[in-house]
């Protein structure tokens, strides 16, 4: 690990400022940036922990949605009770993700700045690599892609997003607050991680000198029926090779409203919105279930290695909806 | 408490005993191979114009990493209920104060990535891989590493041994004598990792917490199969395949303590 300065944040305003520090980085949990930082891939100068912020809450806000503190542990959201019996998709989502020591450290403000896992991008042998050095080009490209992208990647970069939770938090239509210079802003998680296209070095559309605060959650409609399924090489501690995650709610047997959004396929979670609207006034049922998963595989596009993605996909959409429904 | 104050440990203090005012052959070339690096260096980057200054900085660190050295600062760590004062670099991570500095050896490196579990201690009562935080963002907390898991109590005097009255000798966690019990180890670099890893999440399935292969996350446990003991215990290798006798110890431990 390379040497650095370390400075403790007091409030918030000191830590915008001293984020203005250049080669300057906020640490929180620190599980993916010290394994980077190890790795070399990521070199701060100067690192600001702001443990001591008062953003670890989780608290129920006036008009029926969650708000939950940047600085809340993963685990501790996991658990919460709000969230296990209104959000079960999220909690099914976090302890899915790493293993317990690290959701005991990982914040939800640093699982959304997850970097990715690509081989490629965490090894600094390897000269290429977009995201890693902006124009050395993309080892994946033409190398071991397995584990790679079959939505919306560019020929800059193949990676995947390796976060469980952020694919939860995109069913569920979460906000992300922020602060910086110019004071806050709300980001809807739709817009908040980037597609790799011309600048895959940029994960997300968060400024270098911007804070996340708090995520959003909006009243739960999808409370009864939510599922995250997550197919992974091994039975446990591994990222996906791809998930799934479904919500929905019912009128009389009918699919009123719908959520399918997939992990380990992109960029960045995948809203697999031609699905959606294939079940959207829907009968529940078997048929309506293979049809969302057929038409959640629209635009994907397999490199040498991962192939196997588009018909595993295909089947955790169907799957995740029937264990959401009740069908096991 | 006791208190305790540890000696200086900074890579440049480890080269010998210097005093800042004295000029020795060694600490002289190294000053001057960081000063003809560093002029190097900045003439190359100034060059690079379409750097931004996070960019810059971070190259000029990685170009130079000795003119970029950041010198030790004063911490303290409470360990297993002793408070320690020393000096180190920031960049010092936990696993290498208790193990380094402090020299509690018992908390093993194995990855030193996250993704073994071998350091596994505990933080104010919840398990975490000290190989990925900062020994400088633990100061204030609670920290038990495997060496503070045994509770020393007076022992209690007997006939045979009126003498000693006030011997005190280690009294095993319940968990280490189930260890024992179930021979759950065979070359034990992992154990002291598992062995805090399964203080922690016998907690944690005492508080309630939900895990991967919970069945219904919206109702709160009371019982717990092995399934759930294996997943809550996935974070801790071990390469010696002790596995079913590491379950079966947390299975003992946890009908002993409900």
């Amino acid at each position: 690990m390379n040497s650095f300065s370390y400075q403790r944040a007091g409030d918030i305003a000191s830590a915008l400022q001293q984020i203005r520090e250049p080669g300057a980085k906020f640490i929180g949990g620190g599980s993916n940036l010290l394994d980077l930082m190890k790795g070399g891939v990521e070199r701060p100068v100067l690192l600001i922990d702001i443990n001591q912020l008062p953003l670890s809450d989780i608290t129920v806000k006036p008009d029926g949605g969650l708000r939950i503190g940047a600085l809340a542990r993963n685990s501790d959201v996991a658990a919460h009770p709000v969230v296990r019996g209104s959000y079960p998709l999220l909690t099914q989502a976090l302890v899915s993700g790493a293993s317990p020591q690290l959701r005991n450290m990982a914040t939800v403000g640093g699982n959304l700045l997850q970097r990715t896992r690509c081989g490629y991008f965490y090894d600094t042998a390897f000269d290429a690599c977009n995201k890693r050095a902006p124009g050395s080009g993309c080892a994946a490209l033409d190398g071991q892609n397995r584990n790679h992208a079959i939505f919306g990647a560019s020929p800059q970069c193949i990676a995947v997003n390796p976060s469980d939770m952020s694919v939860a938090l995109s069913a569920l239509d979460a906000v992300v607050n922020v602060e910086g210079p110019n004071g806050a802003r709300s980001i809807a998680i739709a817009d908040f991680h980037r597609l790799a296209g011309d600048t895959p070095e940029r994960d997300t559309n968060l400024a270098p000198d911007e804070l996340i605060v708090s995520v959003d959650l909006p009243r739960s409609r999808f409370g009864d029926h939510a599922h995250y399924l997550k197919v992974r090489d091994r039975a446990s501690y591994a990222f996906a090779l791809v998930s799934a995650a479904t919500a929905f709610d019912l009128d009389d047997g009918v699919v009123r409203d719908v959520r399918i959004v997939l992990g380990g396929v992109a960029h960045k979670p995948w809203r697999a919105h031609a699905a959606e609207t294939a079940l959207r006034g829907q009968p529940f049922n078997a048929d309506t279930r293979a049809e969302a998963g057929r038409m959640a595989m629209s635009g994907a596009r397999p490199y040498a290695h991962n192939g196997f993605k588009v018909e595993l996909t295909r089947r955790a959409v169907e799957r995740s909806l029937a264990l959401a429904g009740g069908v096991q | 408490m006791s208190e305790k104050k540890h000696a200086i440990s900074s890579p440049i203090d480890k080269q010998e005993s210097i005093t800042w005012s004295r000029v020795t052959r060694r600490t002289f070339l190294c000053s001057a191979a960081a000063i003809m690096a560093f002029v190097g260096a900045a003439g190359r980057l100034r060059a690079a114009t379409s750097m931004t200054g996070d960019q810059r900085a971070m190259a000029m660190a990685a170009a130079d990493p000795v003119a970029n050295y950041v010198a030790p600062v004063p911490m303290t760590l409470q360990v297993n209920g002793q408070q320690h004062q020393f000096l180190a670099e920031p960049r010092l991570t936990l696993l290498d104060a208790l193990r380094e500095t402090l020299h509690l050896s018992g908390t093993k490196k194995g990855c030193d990535r996250g993704q073994c579990g071998a350091c596994t201690v505990l933080v104010d009562g919840r398990r975490i891989n000290s190989c990925l935080t900062l020994a400088i963002m633990h100061q204030g907390q609670n920290i038990t590493s495997i060496e503070g898991l045994a509770q020393t109590s007076s022992a209690t005097p007997t006939a045979l041994n009126t003498t000693a009255s006030n011997i005190s000798q280690p009294v095993l966690h319940p968990l280490q004598a189930a260890f024992i019990e179930h021979d759950a180890f065979q070359c034990g670099y992992c154990t002291p990792g598992q062995l805090c890893s399964a203080v922690g999440a016998i907690q944690e399935m005492r508080d309630g917490m939900p895990s991967a292969v919970t069945q219904d996350v919206k109702a709160i446990q009371t019982t717990f199969s092995d399934a759930e003991i294996r997943e809550r215990m996935s974070g801790n290798i071990c390469r010696c395949g002790a596995y079913p006798n590491i379950v079966a110890a947390m299975r003992t431990a946890l009908i002993k303590s409900t």
